[in-house]
């Protein structure tokens, strides 16, 4: 068994994972900025390269020669563990996700995802239920009233808010009886996309997910006309830019979450019977997997942009009140469904 | 030495000094982050024994929730007073030396001449599969049923008790 | 495991329990007036629970790979907490509208708590015991606090739950040294092995761990501290219900745990620990009694030195002593819910008149209610044709047969001690003047309750052979 072809495979998706994670998430910032432009009839940033292209480079250039500010409150070594804990889990959560069909490459058969866990959905689950982590220690750790309150919200929200995401996770777990990445995708063949056989599941996930990335309408921990910044007011310079990348990170492993659970991962419908051979097919489902993550990322900022923020208790209430039983009642559909058809 | 081994020091040094550091911190936050980082290790040790399911439920609900909720309330509350109390009473240090040094000598004592399922297992294949989720499913779902439908209405009695006592106001 | 619709069957009253708990949670939820409806709803579930149980005595099994027992000394448990639930449920309904909390969750939380006795009655495995302990002790802890107006409940809550949670602290360090000795945490093989276990010291230590956690639970004596500030400041029919279903299911787990012992009337290393816990929780409790002038407060001291006789059949750990203290069980689970219906009519609210002196000439205005109270009282305090006679002479004539004569002798004496406290409330209904004026609003359901125990206290005490011979057939097959 030739270990270093196990290596040179690995290290090679990790780089293009990493590359195309890095791109996205600094286009993601351009074309949130030019999404919200068009819904209010603005033109969004168009002075830098082409209508704007390069502006996330511009961006970045800016952040590293800003000066990095430490409060003389705050608990230094915490403070500077915050942001990189929140990009490490943020990077680190997309090892599972499975972006494609097997290919074939130089004779090798290669898996289009980093790692197959055979419990990756847990695995996924415990990373984000770390997230809260770095928000927590960043609005403890910066010594400021605003910040410790974006941390406290961080964590009561993350904490509701998981609750219904496990639940609705459940019920996808209980259609494929596997807990694996691969089997979830493959037993979503068709048009038994869990978005379609168990839509109330798809729902709850969907926001869960926006409150567990923070997004607006459930944008409360960093909340601007309250809290200033929330958890990162007193963050700057390329610490402030690695919450700001963790959070678009976040989006696009939520939207990856979503189109894996309940989008059918990168299974295009009935693309088998066009008979279009080997390499197309497989090019074609892998498109449509960053396709699907597309529209997905495009809706959340769709979102963000057209819903106001909710308050505190009216956030608490969804979660617990509406979300939560709604997960419950999920599981006992799933149920009846795999009772009645198999 | 093979690889397990040297995971298995790491996360057993890892284990060791963040239990002590949470122990011996002055702030109470700064304490709750070591006993975050000691589930990670335990976490670690876990996988290490191939009980996956025990590794990642330790990690989504010690980790993920239990300590976020316990920093939630630490940093909820002014804890400068606290550090006084378990600082300034020297006897209670010493009694919690001793409790420690029992259980220790308890559990050495388990190991040494325990029940054989501590030193050798006649199916090595079979726990090895004992910690899959798969496994812990099935044994929760037909030996330990009852258990386990006993631990829902635990927790529902819990559930009404906290909201009963908690309540801002009846109707 | 193969489990069979069977399994299920048999299991039903814990199943029909369950399926009440969640309709009456629903019942609560969605219907305004579904509180009105609670009370009978729970009557009717527990009356359910009590008629399976007695179709199952004569059958004894053991189900889900030894997790649960059902039959046989478990189905007279749940027989005895289902009958003791209905007088419970009873007697709250009116009083909880005169005790300023009149919410659905009690009954929720009572329900729940039987089935986790039920379950620690039934249990087969060191896991279910503390699960059902569990789901038993925290429902208690709930409902001695759920007035949060209340000083005094708002303090027994407190008390009770840090002194509770401590207790079974000790019960899961013992579960732990237990398993790992065996291995497992199986009763049945911690049965059928118990003397060869007990050889060892680890074994040993955890098994006294787990019985300290219970003696606090019983409330014998080094373990009582809880006990007269808890009973005084709950709420008088939850007191009734934990000073008597509570410790059952103490006891129930005990019986089990202790099995081997009584199946061999060998006696065992544990006797001398229950001797001295025994005789000091007789003494302390019965001395202590004798200055209380708050009836409530007297009675917490009376339920100490009562489980101070119920652990001399522990002590004496021989067939006869378990079908004595299943007697006892029975009949003080009776007499007390019956006193603690009576003082919960004379009540009033926030607590007054729960002292001697509202009871003064009791008889001319109330003469039913001092007559029960009378009856009550002489069953409390041993007096022959009553309940509570017989079970104390059945214990002390275990401890006889188990060469614990001295044990015995501690226990008439104590008893002659308690007549005195007993009698002194009969004293003051009878041939004191009445003191002040005392309002008592009229409640049929409470008064339906002392009826029943006054029956049931009257029928073990007449015919106590017919009781004993069921318990004495189940534990000779």
């Amino acid at each position: 068994m030739d270990i270093w072809g196990i290596v040179i495979e690995s290290v090679v998706k990790i780089l293009f994972v990493l590359t195309i994670m890095l791109l996205t998430v600094s286009y993601l910032v351009l074309a949130e900025r030019k999404v919200s432009a068009w819904i209010q009839s603005r033109l969004g940033p168009n002075r830098v390269g082409w209508g704007g292209a390069l502006q996330p480079f511009a961006d970045v250039a800016k952040l590293l020669l800003k000066e990095d500010i430490v409060p003389k409150a705050a608990d230094k070594t915490l403070h500077t563990l915050a942001p990189f804990l929140a990009i490490f889990i943020a990077f680190s959560t997309y090892a599972v996700i499975p972006f494609g069909p097997p290919i074939t490459l130089f004779g090798r058969e290669i898996n289009l995802h980093l790692a197959d866990v055979n419990i990756g959905v847990l695995y996924v689950l415990a990373l984000t239920s770390l997230g809260v982590y770095a928000i927590t220690f960043a609005g403890w750790s910066s010594g400021s009233k605003y910040s410790l309150l974006g941390g406290i919200r961080s964590s009561a929200q993350m904490i509701s808010y998981e609750v219904s995401m496990g639940f609705s996770i459940g019920g996808v777990v209980m259609m494929a009886s596997s807990l694996s990445p691969v089997d979830i995708i493959e037993s979503q063949s068709g048009w038994m996309w869990n978005a379609i056989v168990q839509p109330i599941g798809f729902i709850t996930f969907l926001v869960s997910a926006f409150a567990e990335t923070n997004r607006l309408p459930f944008d409360l921990p960093e909340a601007e006309p309250e809290l200033v910044g929330g958890y990162h007011t007193e963050y700057s310079s390329m610490k402030f830019a690695s919450f700001f990348m963790a959070e678009y990170a976040n989006m696009i492993i939520a939207s990856g979450m979503i189109v894996m659970l309940y989008l059918g991962g990168w299974q295009v419908p009935y693309i088998e019977k066009l008979g279009l051979g080997s390499p197309f097919t497989q090019i074609i489902q892998t498109l449509s997997f960053f396709v699907k993550v597309g529209f997905l990322l495009f809706f959340f900022i769709w979102v963000r942009w057209s819903i106001p923020r909710f308050r505190y208790d009216q956030l608490m209430n969804l979660g617990w009140k509406v979300m939560f039983p709604l997960s419950l009642l999920n599981i006992v559909w799933v149920a009846v469904v795999i009772m009645l058809f198999n | 030495m093979n690889f397990e081994l040297l995971l298995f020091i790491v996360f057993a040094l890892v284990a060791a000094v963040s239990s002590l550091m949470m122990i011996t911190r002055k702030n109470a936050v700064i304490s709750a982050v070591f006993l975050v980082l000691n589930f990670f290790a335990l976490a670690g040790l876990y996988l290490l024994l191939n009980a996956q399911f025990i590794a990642v439920v330790q990690i989504i609900v010690y980790a993920g929730a239990i300590m976020v909720l316990f920093l939630f309330v630490l940093m909820l509350l002014n804890t400068g007073k606290e550090e006084a109390i378990l600082h300034g009473k020297k006897p209670i240090k010493y009694f919690a030396i001793f409790i420690a040094a029992v259980v220790f000598l308890q559990v050495a004592y388990l190991l040494v001449f325990g029940s054989g399922s501590f030193t050798s297992n006649p199916d090595i294949e079979a726990s090895l599969s004992s910690g899959t989720v798969e496994t812990i499913g099935r044994e929760i779902y037909t030996k330990y049923i009852i258990p386990f439908e006993a631990a829902g209405f635990l927790l529902l009695a819990a559930t009404i008790g906290a909201l009963i006592l908690a309540k801002k106001k009846f109707e | 495991m193969p489990q069979t619709t069977n399994e299920y069957l048999l299991i039903l009253p814990f199943l029909v329990l369950s399926a009440g708990i969640i309709v009456s949670l629903c019942v609560e939820l969605f219907f305004r007036k579904g509180k009105e409806l609670l009370p009978y709803l729970s009557i009717a579930l527990f009356l359910i629970v009590a008629y399976l149980s007695v179709g199952q005595i004569y059958e004894k099994n053991v189900l889900f790979g030894g997790m649960l027992i059902t039959g046989g000394i478990p189905a007279i448990f749940n027989l005895l907490f289902a009958a003791a639930g209905v007088l419970v449920m009873l007697n709250s309904i009116g009083f909880l509208k005169k005790y300023g909390f009149y919410h659905g969750e009690f009954y929720l939380l009572t329900q729940l708590s039987v089935l986790g006795m039920m379950l620690m009655a039934g249990s087969g495995d060191l896991v279910t015991v503390f699960l059902g302990l569990e789901l038993m002790s925290i429902p208690f802890y709930v409902l001695v606090g759920m007035n949060r107006k209340k000083v005094s409940a708002n303090e027994a809550a407190m008390k009770y739950f840090l002194l509770g949670a401590f207790a079974t602290g000790f019960i899961v360090y013992g579960i732990a040294l237990i398993y790992g000795i065996m291995g497992n945490t199986s009763l049945i093989d911690l049965t059928e092995n118990f003397y060869i276990y007990s050889e060892n010291i680890i074994f040993i230590t955890g098994f006294i761990l787990i019985l300290i956690g219970f003696s606090f639970k019983i409330a014998a004596f080094p373990f009582h501290m809880w006990v007269p500030d808890v009973y005084q400041g709950a709420a008088t029919n939850v007191t009734g219900l934990m000073s008597t279903m509570g410790k059952s299911a103490a006891f129930s787990v005990i019986f089990i745990l202790l099995t081997a012992v009584f199946m061999n009337d060998a006696g065992s290393k544990l006797g001398n620990y229950f001797a001295v816990i025994a005789t000091l929780s007789m003494l302390y409790g019965s001395i202590v009694a004798l200055s209380q002038n708050n009836l409530k407060r007297m009675l917490a001291y009376s339920s100490i030195s009562h489980a101070g006789y119920m652990a001399i059949g522990l002590a004496a750990g021989n067939k006869a002593a378990l079908a004595g203290i299943m007697f006892y069980l029975a009949a003080y689970t009776f007499m007390n819910l019956g006193a603690f219906g009576i003082i919960s009519i004379i009540e009033g609210e926030e607590d007054k008149q729960t002292d001697l002196n509202s009871y003064a000439g009791l008889a001319k205005r109330f003469p039913f209610l001092a007559g029960m109270m009378a009856l009550i009282m002489f069953a409390l305090a041993g007096i022959p044709p009553m309940a509570g006679f017989f079970g104390k002479y059945y214990v002390f004539i275990s401890a006889i047969q188990s060469n614990m004569t001295w044990l015995a002798l501690v226990g008439i004496l104590s008893s002659v001690i308690s007549v005195y406290f007993y009698l002194r409330v009969v004293v003051y209904m009878y041939f004191k003047e009445p003191g002040e004026e005392i309002s008592v609003k009229s409640d049929y359901s409470a008064y339906a309750a002392v009826i029943f125990a006054g029956i049931l206290i009257l029928s073990l005490g007449l015919f106590p052979d017919t009781f004993l011979s069921v318990i004495e057939y189940i534990i000779s097959v």
